[in-house]
């Protein structure tokens, strides 16, 4: 043990600074107040937090179902169906005569949820899959990138497309479409950190001190590699909802009469010629503004977490 | 003889988020023709950024004032074209890792002769054989066909032998060497030094050794100037300094140098670490650490005063210093 | 306690290569031998100096010995137990007696971690059976033993200078109440004024805690002074071994002495009038070695035979080791003057 007569032997004692806080600062604290203090990226982000709300709050405003068809605006849409405060359709009706305004909520709601479970899965499955691989090295990690670069090297459209064809189109197999490609780029990231990582000291001298491998990952190498996981992930969920809204632009995505922007978006295009021009500006300004907060946040958090001039 | 170099009243500062720190405080120093001064101190002694300052290379965020006086241009009141001139014609400055300075991209013949070719207008050809020269002086072997190595095809001594041959080449008056040697192993580090000590003699350039290693200043250097939280504490020749030093910090850091000779049990160090910029101690800077401060120390500022033989200290206490553990 | 002494550590016959790429795209990956023939004891209770110019293998041994990086042959015996050959998770629980500190005291410590859970993480691993409060109060006691305060505990690593990032590095190795420490440049990145605080500490430790430390650097001055007996290696392999006094006053490997003329000396006069001994050169490539005894190209006494022969590491008096086929004859031509 410890015992207390050999410790007063020593004599040379650090110097301490007079104003020693109790608590540290955290390495996320200082990130976090570097962000507050970037007004691009908390405007985006203050933007972002409206969106979400505006998505949880408006049903309760609404006058319309989004499967509801509202016939007194029925082949007439361009005057009857435009935005108004009296008929209840605050941003308009599509062009079959159901309410913009219910359904532009509930695909922003479904477009940030395809954002958030495919960068969610790719956090999960990517952070784990690319720090193994990175970690234990050799052989493995030949396999796993191996494996990985196949699947990227399948045509996933395609794959998508057959996989939504063959089990039908339903909410389920799309996420399962977005999850199985969204993590290899993830996984690819985070097994470049992990080489860069492993060698560092703090990693040899957790084995040093007898980690298993598995503490050395989950306690040395992965907090390390949130601040990038981080980063990824956030600009992951824009280039998730452009995935989606790509698959529903090709009439491939959320089923009738549930709708995502890009469905949205899809049908707007397609009636701009007749001068409802609402059909194609509301959904457009939302998938937008989402598009540009998170890429503003992400940038912000790059900034944050990884300032050069640490 | 005029000094070639005359420093008065050099500050640097730097301005951080919500502050403005001062680096170098009122630093003031000649620099003889063909002398070799060397800068010591530890880290956050202002003995880098003063002469990053000379040469214009402070980071964004930092300012100087003073002068600095070469012959009778001053360095600081240039604008950046005009410093450009001077920049490795008269003043030439090497650092601790040649790798930062070298172009990746270049071979080292292209490199040393686009220096030639811009400030002695120099063509092409006759510069790259003055380069060639030029490594061999420096101690290149074959220097012909080193000179069409790309710079990561050379040892970390070969590298820093031509940063000496690149920085040389204009001949410059002056030539800063900010840790040359410290990245370096002992076999190579003592070429280096000898390197630096013929090429001194055979140029007559003035050699400013920055380095926090005494043992590298005894063997090369005629006076030093030993620096503590951006001001200097002593002045003085190498063996003024090194056998009578006056400012405990000097002693102190005698002290904490190992030496191969003498094998004692324990080292006496200078308690304490070194100070914060952003948070200098009042008074004398170094009195938290200090064996002999008393009350005036933490008081006031000791200013640096003349002594015999042209040193000077900055140091209230007066009398010889008996060195040991403070019981 | 035991007078006699024990070899704590036997090193024998230790090789370990390493397969780099041949820089092209199809060309055959390279072997660079990192460490070959390696023998020595080390004694309880010692301090061994291992010191080398850079690419000498130096950190190499110093992580062979802790398995760190597993030697391609040979033997690690601690107390007769060969390392080496031990399950994975056994080695893991040995590692309570064997531990580290690093050259780069901030690089060493997890950026994410408080300094209490750093120092605590080998006791996490190495002593589950301990309970949270017990754990909290052996790194309330290591932070004491290695000077620092108990309100650091919280604090995170980037709060620190480099002397007291490395006083934790020093608590973390020392909680497991270890046996052996290897110490891999511990002060090269230090102020002077820190390196000197750390060297005490350790000397102080070292007592208090009946360590035994390798003591692995560049700087010759910094191994003589903790040091009892120094290792001097050169490409990979052992030149010589002898106790600090002897390697000071009584060098054989001219390799040795040509360090020792190297060292820089904080003396103006004694820098001045000393000319340092035709050491040409930097150190060859260890890819391709030199046939015969490694260190010949830089080597002024070189002659015909040493590059046939590789020159064995010989025993000699008082159990010190040396390997150069020419020391007799050089010491006969040029005799050390006994001290500088």
């Amino acid at each position: 043990m410890l015992a207390d007569n050999r410790i007063k032997t020593v004599t040379s004692v650090a110097a301490a600074p007079a104003d020693v806080p109790a608590k540290g600062r955290s390495l996320w604290r200082d990130a976090g107040r570097r962000f507050m203090a970037n007004k691009a990226a908390m405007t985006s982000l203050i933007v972002l937090i409206g969106v979400v709300l505006f998505t949880i709050i408006g049903p309760f405003f609404a006058k319309w179902s989004i499967e509801k068809v509202d016939w007194s605006v029925v082949g007439n849409v361009l005057t009857a169906g435009a935005p108004s405060f009296e008929t209840g359709h605050y941003f308009g009706t599509d062009e079959v005569g159901r309410d913009l305004y219910s359904r532009v909520i509930q695909g922003t709601q479904i477009s940030l949820l395809v954002g958030l479970v495919g960068s969610a899965i790719a956090v999960v499955v990517g952070t784990i899959y690319g720090a193994v691989a990175g970690y234990f090295g050799g052989r493995l990690d030949s396999a796993m990138m191996r494996l990985v670069d196949i699947i990227y090297s399948i045509p996933y459209m395609f794959i998508l497309i057959l996989l939504l064809i063959v089990f039908g189109r339903s909410f389920i197999m799309l996420f399962v479409g977005i999850g199985l490609i969204s993590w290899l780029g993830m996984s690819r990231v985070v097994r470049g950190q992990t080489l860069t990582l492993k060698n560092r000291e703090f990693v040899e001298a957790a084995i040093a001190t007898g980690s298993k491998p598995r503490d050395v990952i989950f306690r040395h190498i992965v907090p390390n590699l949130l601040g990038i996981v981080a980063i990824y992930a956030t600009l992951l969920v824009p280039e998730m909802i452009l995935l989606e809204s790509f698959i529903s632009f090709l009439g491939l995505g959320v089923q009738e009469p549930n709708t995502s922007l890009g469905a949205l978006i899809s049908e707007g295009a397609q009636t701009m010629q007749y001068g409802t021009y609402w059909q194609l500006a509301f959904p457009l300004v939302f998938f937008i503004t989402i598009l540009f907060t998170f890429f503003f946040v992400g940038d912000g958090l790059r900034d944050a977490l990884d300032p050069k001039d640490r | 003889m005029a000094p070639v170099l005359t420093v008065k009243d050099l500050s640097v500062r730097f301005a951080l988020h919500e502050s403005v720190v001062t680096a170098v405080n009122n630093l003031n120093f000649t620099l003889e023709a063909g002398e070799t001064l060397a800068v010591v101190g530890e880290s956050g002694s202002g003995k880098s950024q003063a002469f990053l300052a000379l040469m214009g290379l402070l980071a964004k965020n930092g300012s100087v004032s003073g002068q600095a006086l070469l012959g009778d241009v001053d360095l600081l009141a240039l604008s950046k074209t005009e410093l450009n001139q001077y920049r490795g014609r008269d003043v030439a400055m090497i650092f601790q890792d040649p790798m930062t300075s070298l172009n990746p991209a270049l071979r080292l013949k292209q490199q040393l002769a686009e220096v030639l070719v811009l400030h002695k207008g120099q063509d092409q050809k006759q510069a790259e054989t003055s380069a060639i020269e030029m490594l061999e002086r420096v101690g290149i072997p074959e220097p012909a066909k080193r000179a069409n190595a790309y710079p990561h095809q050379l040892s970390g001594g070969m590298r820093q032998r031509v940063m000496i041959a690149m920085a040389l080449l204009c001949q410059p008056k002056i030539l800063i060497a900010d840790e040359p040697t410290t990245a370096l192993d002992v076999t190579v580090q003592a070429q280096m030094l000898d390197l630096f000590k013929t090429l001194t003699e055979d140029f007559g350039t003035s050699l400013v050794l920055i380095t926090h290693d005494l043992g590298v200043v005894a063997g090369v250097a005629d006076r030093m100037m030993v620096m503590y939280g951006g001001r200097p504490v002593e002045k003085g020749t190498v063996d003024d300094l090194f056998y009578d030093p006056r400012h405990p910090y000097t002693l102190g850091l005698l002290h904490s140098t190992p030496h191969i000779a003498k094998r004692a049990e324990r080292l006496d160090p200078i308690q304490g670490m070194p100070p914060s910029l952003e948070n200098l101690p009042k008074g004398c800077a170094f009195h938290p650490r200090c064996a002999f401060a008393f009350d005036r120390c933490l008081a006031e500022r000791p200013a640096l005063t003349q002594l015999e033989n042209g040193r000077e200290k900055a140091c209230f206490h007066e009398g010889p210093m008996r060195y040991g553990k403070v019981a | 306690m035991n007078q006699t002494p024990v070899n704590l550590l036997e090193i024998r016959n230790v090789k370990k290569t390493f397969s780099i790429s041949g820089g092209g795209f199809l060309s055959r990956p390279l072997t660079l031998t990192a460490l070959e023939d390696i023998n020595f004891t080390i004694r309880k209770g010692e301090t061994l100096g291992i010191v080398g110019e850079s690419g000498s293998g130096k950190s190499t041994l110093g992580r062979c010995i802790l398995q760190l990086l597993s030697p391609d042959q040979g033997q690690v015996l601690w107390l007769g137990q060969d390392l080496t050959k031990l399950p994975a998770e056994e080695m893991r629980r040995r590692r309570q007696d064997l531990q580290i500190i690093f050259q780069d005291p901030l690089a060493s410590l997890n950026p994410r971690m408080t300094v209490g859970e750093i120092i605590a993480d080998p006791l996490r691993t190495l002593r589950p059976e301990l309970s949270k409060e017990q754990r909290r109060e052996r790194v309330l006691k290591t932070m004491a033993a290695v000077g620092l305060l108990p309100e650091m505990i919280n604090r995170y690593p980037h709060e620190f200078s480099g002397g007291q990032a490395q006083r934790i590095g020093i608590a973390r190795a020392l909680v497991t109440e270890p046996k052996l420490i290897v110490c891999d440049e511990p002060v090269s990145a230090l102020d002077v004024s820190i390196q000197a605080q750390i060297l005490n500490l350790l000397a102080e430790l070292k007592d208090a805690f009946g360590l035994t430390l390798i003591f692995i650097s560049h700087n010759l001055s910094v191994v003589r002074h903790v040091s009892d007996r120094i290792l001097v290696l050169y490409l990979g392999r052992i030149v010589e071994l002898a106790t600090g006094d002897e390697i000071y006053l009584d060098p054989r490997h001219p390799y040795t002495r040509a360090l020792l003329t190297a060292v820089p000396i904080p003396d103006p006069k004694l820098a001045r009038k000393r000319s340092i001994d035709g050491l040409k050169g930097e150190i060859p490539s260890p890819i391709n070695p030199p046939s015969g005894c490694t260190f010949r190209t830089r080597c002024r006494f070189a002659e015909a035979q040493c590059a046939e022969t590789r020159p064995p590491l010989e025993t000699l008096e008082s159990g010190r080791l040396v390997a150069c086929l020419r020391w007799r004859e050089i010491e006969a031509a040029e005799p050390i003057a006994g001290s500088a």
